[in-house]
């Protein structure tokens, strides 16, 4: 039980009053990121990053993931008393949720979705426990080899699971690593991309575009649905949340299916998006209500925010142990700990127990405390969202501009911000996956120089990608997470299935 | 362009975006091939040149976007809605051009008074505000902004002839 002990120092890390401070300052910011238009986990992680470049480490980081949980609360409330989901995992929220609350119910719709959200990350908290360390160990021995082959099974994963189509995914993806690329090369020094441009040399920072991207491309999205935000009143007290509780036991069976779909969509990079979406579906299937669902199902409410929350918090364990973020927020993170100094990946656990260990106490805690906040505080959150669009816009703009010149204090960064974000908005619009490209934007340098490391070991032999079980079962297993959509049409032929529309 | 043909649509639709992102990838990834070519994307004596791993991200690029353009072109159920209303379009403009119009101001006056601008405006123009709701607002913000960063996490943002009058 040596993962026990190493959480009870973790804990002991949090003794620092500050450190709890922190947690419900993030929290709360958090929440109020969440139920924000245009601010979502990854951005509002991305704005508040230069802000704790002088903190500690460890109080930076529990601040930060503080946020990562509020914002992941939060958007439930948006999705319940407005319809509108906060975040794009807060979709599958609103199928039950609204009706829930039009029908009066609202505060038993947010006390299940509160509620929901808190046992699915604490059961993903849970696996982060035990299995972190041993993932941590056994990746101790990886190569560069076997590092690019992870890189590899995280990317082929986007276009195996992803919703949009496979092309859509690749093109996304190496535009990623196309930005990535740009730059000074860190293996040999050579200008790349920079076509003569001096400002191009810096290369481009994931932070800008994911503060385009996801802020201001999502602003220009709302703009355009109307500024009118019509909701309904949310009202929770003592009595509606222990009723709802009583309700939650006999719904287990659901939630441990919700929590394994969101644990597993989380390390892959799957995402809370799809894990919410999927679980929806699955309680949908086996739940005795499940024809009710869509018109107010309390069942429906909680599978997808379990299965959201678990996807949520599970991205941080392939980020710590290996260094690779299942998210774009967790990929935030992962950059925070290179701006703090801290390289993330397998020796995190050697060399930095305390900051390890801290921050999964701080997972912990800060759930328990998310719960607390959210619950006590939903009317004035609520009253925030009443405040008009037009209001709210500009002052939301104007932080991203801030966040986009305090990476780097460059002034051209809040123009290539706003560029990003009308990428963002027409990807959108056409179904182009975002986080594919954020995360090779942030992976890119880290892939490529791994392959090159091991082309180098091979003198060029691609045979090293096959060369032990290890390295060739993960690149097999990235390759049939590749060809699955054409795997998935051909079975699907020969089933006798519908054939797909589109021919290629 | 193949979708000239539809007579209902007053701007765009989404397969005439898609052609249009999708040629517009090809060019970026034909772009990126070529500049990796230029500084060597092959193997040399000492390992892959430095344009090895970008040349054959462009290329996977520009094969994908090609299936991406096929798959529109060919397929028997072609997306002809709008990409954008034109009173959806004009409103994504409404928030656009002033805020392209704000970034360009932060390099001139600095933008502690371009963002002070920028939420007046954007709150008269679009919120039919009236004064004693706009100042606060637009005075308030930058103010925040200003004591947080300037003064509690001594993080300098752009600033302008303004401030430094001010002493900044």
């Amino acid at each position: 039980m040596e993962a026990l002990s190493s959480l009870i120092g973790g804990f002991g890390v949090l003794g620092d009053p500050m450190n709890i401070v922190y947690m419900f300052v993030g929290i709360a910011l958090g929440v109020l990121i969440g139920v924000l238009p245009g601010l979502g986990g990854a951005n509002g992680v991305a704005i508040l990053l230069p802000l704790t470049f002088s903190m500690s480490p460890v109080s930076a980081i529990i601040m930060l993931s503080s946020i990562y949980w509020g914002a992941l609360f939060g958007g439930a409330i948006t999705s319940v008393l407005f319809n509108i989901p906060g975040e794009p995992w807060s979709v599958a929220t609103t199928f039950d949720g609204h009706p829930m609350a039009q029908k009066g119910r609202a505060g038993e719709a947010l006390t299940g979705a509160f509620t929901g959200s808190f046992i699915g990350a604490f059961i993903a908290v849970l696996l982060i426990t035990f299995l972190a360390p041993v993932i941590a160990k056994f990746a101790l021995q990886f190569g560069p080899a076997e590092f690019f082959a992870v890189y590899l099974l995280t990317f082929c994963s986007f276009v195996g699971m992803g919703r949009e189509s496979p092309f859509k995914v690749l093109a996304a993806m190496t535009l990623g690593f196309a930005l990535a690329a740009v730059g000074i090369d860190t293996v040999t020094g050579q200008l790349r991309m920079t076509f003569g441009s001096v400002e191009l040399l810096r290369g481009f920072d994931f932070l800008v575009a994911v503060i385009g991207l996801f802020g201001v491309g999502e602003i220009l999205l709302t703009m355009e649905e109307g500024l009118a935000f019509k909701g309904k009143s949310a009202k929770i007290n003592a009595k509606v949340v222990f009723q709802t509780w009583a309700q939650l036991p006999k719904y287990w069976v659901g939630m441990l299916r919700s929590a394994a779909v969101g644990c597993w969509m989380g390390i892959t990079p799957g995402g809370a998006t799809p894990a919410s979406f999927m679980s929806y579906g699955l309680a949908k299937k086996f739940s005795k209500n499940g024809k009710n669902f869509g018109k107010g199902e309390l069942e429906g409410v909680v599978m997808p925010e379990v299965a959201a929350h678990a996807a949520g918090t599970s991205a941080l364990l392939p980020m710590l142990t290996l260094g690779i973020p299942g998210s774009p927020t967790a990929a935030v993170l992962l950059g925070g700990l290179l701006i703090w100094g801290l390289q993330p990946g397998p020796l995190l656990f050697v060399e930095q127990k305390d900051f390890v260990w801290g921050l999964i106490a701080s997972i912990y805690l800060g759930n328990i405390a998310g719960l607390i906040v959210v619950l006590t505080t939903v009317p004035l959150f609520a009253a925030i969202l009443r405040i008009p669009f037009s209001v709210i816009a500009p002052i939301i703009l104007v932080i991203c501009a801030v966040g986009a010149y305090t990476v780097h204090n460059a002034a051209l960064d809040i123009a290539v911000m706003l560029i990003f974000g009308v990428i963002g908005y027409v990807f959108k619009k056409l179904d182009y996956p975002l986080a594919p490209l954020v995360l090779a934007l942030v992976l890119g340098d880290m892939a490529e120089s791994s392959f090159r490391q091991a082309m180098l070991v091979s003198q060029g032999n691609m045979g090293i990608f096959f060369s032990n079980p290890l390295v060739g079962s993960i690149v097999t297993l990235a390759l049939v997470m590749l060809f699955w959509p054409v795997i998935a049409m051909l079975k699907n032929r020969l089933m006798g299935g519908p054939r797909p529309a589109a021919a290629e | 362009m193949a979708t000239e043909t539809d007579k209902s649509e007053n701007t765009v639709s989404n397969r005439s975006m898609d052609v249009i992102v999708a040629l517009l990838f090809m060019g970026v990834a034909a772009l990126v091939m070529a500049d990796s070519w230029r500084i060597g994307a092959r193997w040399a004596s000492d390992g892959p040149q430095s344009g090895y791993f970008p040349f054959y991200v462009g290329l996977i690029m520009f094969i994908s976007s090609l299936g991406t353009l096929a798959m529109t072109l060919f397929t028997k159920t072609p997306d002809r809605s709008n990409f954008v209303d034109r009173e959806q379009l004009g409103s994504v403009l409404k928030v656009l051009v002033p805020t392209i119009a704000y970034v360009i101001l932060i390099n001139f006056i600095g933008i502690y008074f371009a963002s002070m601008i920028f939420i007046a405006f954007f709150m008269w123009w679009l919120g039919k505000y009236k004064l004693p709701v706009i100042l606060p607002v637009a005075i308030g913000v930058p103010l925040v902004l200003f004591v947080m960063f300037e003064i509690w996490f001594l993080v300098p943002l752009p600033k302008g002839p303004i401030e430094s009058a001010l002493g900044y």
